[in-house]
């Protein structure tokens, strides 16, 4: 990826902010902390590294997205919005009687979507599904699955950690988005899961840790993912909570908020500001 | 009429399955380590690469299952009632039920007739569990060839079906040559105009002997299976409730929740009657053998047939 490529993807990553910013302010409630942390990691998946069709959502072969840690959907809707999946507008009425955006995706009402989530643990065990789907029917297609760090401590988790391990699902990458934080606190406080990289490597997963603001770093393990064979990949991404927005990041009583209108303001002048100057480099 | 099979339905259900399998190639069956018993296993043999054992971690598989359907394949996933709904009861909630994803869920060692191995593994909920989930599709067949033919219905229709499956041999009693299975369709066994019976699952043809044996003692009892719990027939009870103003219900299940629930209400809204369930009073079962323990509980037809009389009399 050379730097205007990389400078490109800054900049959707940033409009993806953006869009969370004003999805969940427009909301008044939602969990901009996690959808800030994991919108480069989308990002880069959209559009560098997912084969997926804005006019076709449902194309058979194509490559599949499930965000088991689906309370983060805010920054996953502005990232589809801005594939072409739907209308930015749709973000104004996240959360609202009668919208087509949920408070967790759905995949029935919503283009793009390719698994309900919001109940946490469950999402590796349906992209397994779709990964033993794609080996039975010899396709191709891939299929990529986000954590939360906090979501680890789910059972169900580890459960398809060793489905995937053991029917060798090759076809699978899970990312784990480790900010660190969780509703109660910091996970290490809370039930700590460390150490991480051993869990997955003994479950039989092939892990990479990684930068998860870098696309140097996200592109090297998903580019990685693809040569290991007969293994899943786990990529273990370090991430900073309320990324890009200076007075949420790291802070956990961001986890679950929407800003109110001076935040917002705030927020919004942050992200504009860091678009605009990645634009005039453009 | 054909030969009494005598065959539990957990049996049959897995016949059915190789059966289907053969012309549709969609269908894909996953277990949690139970295959020998929920009778999946004969499914294994017969289709080694289209069976998934998931270990011993039913929500696992449930979310295997539904990942699976929205790339377009048919899965079964099977365990024990009590493991199937009761364990991976949010799963199917939120990962099957939501979406409205095609997967077909199996119960099998439901009810007390599960025997021996005692509370802990009857299931007396399941019914109950599956109902509250919107759009679920929730069968209950009552001998081998209804199971049959269910679970054709089941793989046909398009959408999440629970479907209840035995553990104990059971006579058939239906005529195979006759016999027609319309899923949410309520099946009228016995006319009568005294006092009606609505059952479902093994205990159908309990209820049959004993509204037979009464017809001896003069009592004109309708009975209906219900093998389709929901969508409810509903037309088949509110006439029942205008023509024999009375309605006993029997199952093999817990009375809060299951079929007499399904049937109340019905009939509160459209035509209120008398009902009584017959079924599990809130309470736990207990280790025994299978026959011994419906005795016990009453759902064999001398339990049924006491329970009729004790109704009309009160008419």
């Amino acid at each position: 990826m050379n730097n205007s490529e990389k400078r490109q993807l800054r900049v959707l990553a940033a409009k993806a902010r953006l869009g969370a910013i004003i999805g969940t302010f427009n909301a008044k409630s939602g969990h901009p902390g996690g959808s800030l942390s994991a919108a480069d990691i989308m990002t880069y998946l959209y559009f560098k590294e997912m084969n997926v069709d804005p006019q076709n959502p449902q194309m058979a072969d194509r490559d599949r997205f499930v965000l088991s840690k689906g309370h983060c959907c805010p920054s996953l809707y502005a990232v589809l919005a801005l594939k072409g999946f739907f209308d930015w507008d749709e973000l104004t009425k996240l959360r609202h009687v009668g919208a087509m955006l949920q408070g967790h995706p759905d995949m029935k009402g919503t283009p793009g979507i390719d698994m309900s989530t919001g109940s946490l643990g469950q999402g590796v065990s349906a992209a397994c599904g779709m990964a033993l789907a794609a080996k039975y029917d010899k396709k191709d297609y891939r299929v990529y699955a986000i954590l939360g760090d906090g979501e680890c401590e789910e059972g169900q988790v580890w459960e398809s950690a060793m489905f995937a391990a053991h029917n060798k699902l090759d076809n699978l990458t899970v990312i784990v988005d480790q900010n660190g934080l969780q509703i109660d606190g910091p996970v290490a406080e809370v039930c700590g899961i460390e150490p991480l990289d051993k869990k997955f490597e003994s479950f039989g997963f092939n892990v990479i840790k990684i930068d998860g603001h870098s696309f140097d770093d996200i592109e090297a393990a998903f580019e990685k993912a693809k040569t290991v064979k007969g293994q899943p990949t786990a990529i273990l991404a370090k991430t900073v909570k309320g990324k890009g927005v200076s007075f949420m990041e790291n802070q956990v009583d961001w986890h679950g908020k929407g800003p109110n209108k001076e935040e917002y303001e705030k927020a919004c002048a942050e992200l504009q500001a860091t678009i605009a100057e990645l634009e005039g480099e453009c | 009429m054909a030969d009494v099979v005598t065959k539990a339905t957990r049996e049959s259900f897995g016949e059915a399955l190789c059966e289907l399998a053969k012309e549709n190639d969609k269908i894909v069956v996953l277990d949690a380590d139970l295959a020998g018993a929920t009778k999946t296993s004969i499914f294994q043999k017969a289709y080694p690469d289209r069976f998934f054992d998931c270990g011993i971690a039913e929500g696992n598989m449930m979310c295997i299952a539904a990942g699976l359907a929205s790339c377009g394949k048919t899965p079964v996933a099977a365990s024990f009632a009590m493991f199937s709904t009761g364990r991976a009861y949010e799963q199917i909630r939120n990962s099957i039920g939501y979406p409205g994803l095609n997967v077909k869920i199996a119960g099998s060692h439901a009810g007390i007739s599960t025997g021996e191995d005692g509370a802990t593994h009857q299931c007396l909920e399941d019914v109950a569990l599956m109902r509250t989930i919107p759009g679920m599709t929730v069968l209950c067949p009552a001998d081998h060839y209804e199971m049959m033919a269910a679970t054709k219905a089941a793989i046909e229709h398009e959408g999440p079906v629970y479907i209840r499956l035995g553990r104990l041999a059971i006579d058939s009693f239906n005529d195979p040559d006759t016999y027609e299975f319309e899923l949410g369709k309520g099946i009228t066994l016995h006319e009568g105009n005294d006092i009606t019976v609505v059952a479902t699952g093994l205990v159908v043809n309990e209820a049959r002997k004993a509204v037979e044996a009464l017809e001896a003692e003069g009592m004109n009892v309708r009975l209906i299976n219900i093998h389709t719990i929901k969508p409810i027939d509903r037309e088949i009870i509110i006439k029942a409730a205008q023509e024999t103003g009375r309605i006993i219900t029997v199952e093999e299940h817990n009375v809060i929740g299951g079929l007499g629930d399904a049937v109340c209400d019905v009939v509160t809204s459209e035509c209120p009657v008398p009902v009584r369930k017959v079924g599990v009073y809130d309470r736990y079962g207990y280790s025994g053998p299978a026959w011994e323990l419906l005795e016990k509980f009453g759902l064999t037809a001398t339990g049924i047939a006491q329970v009729i009389r004790e109704e009309i009399a009160k008419k």
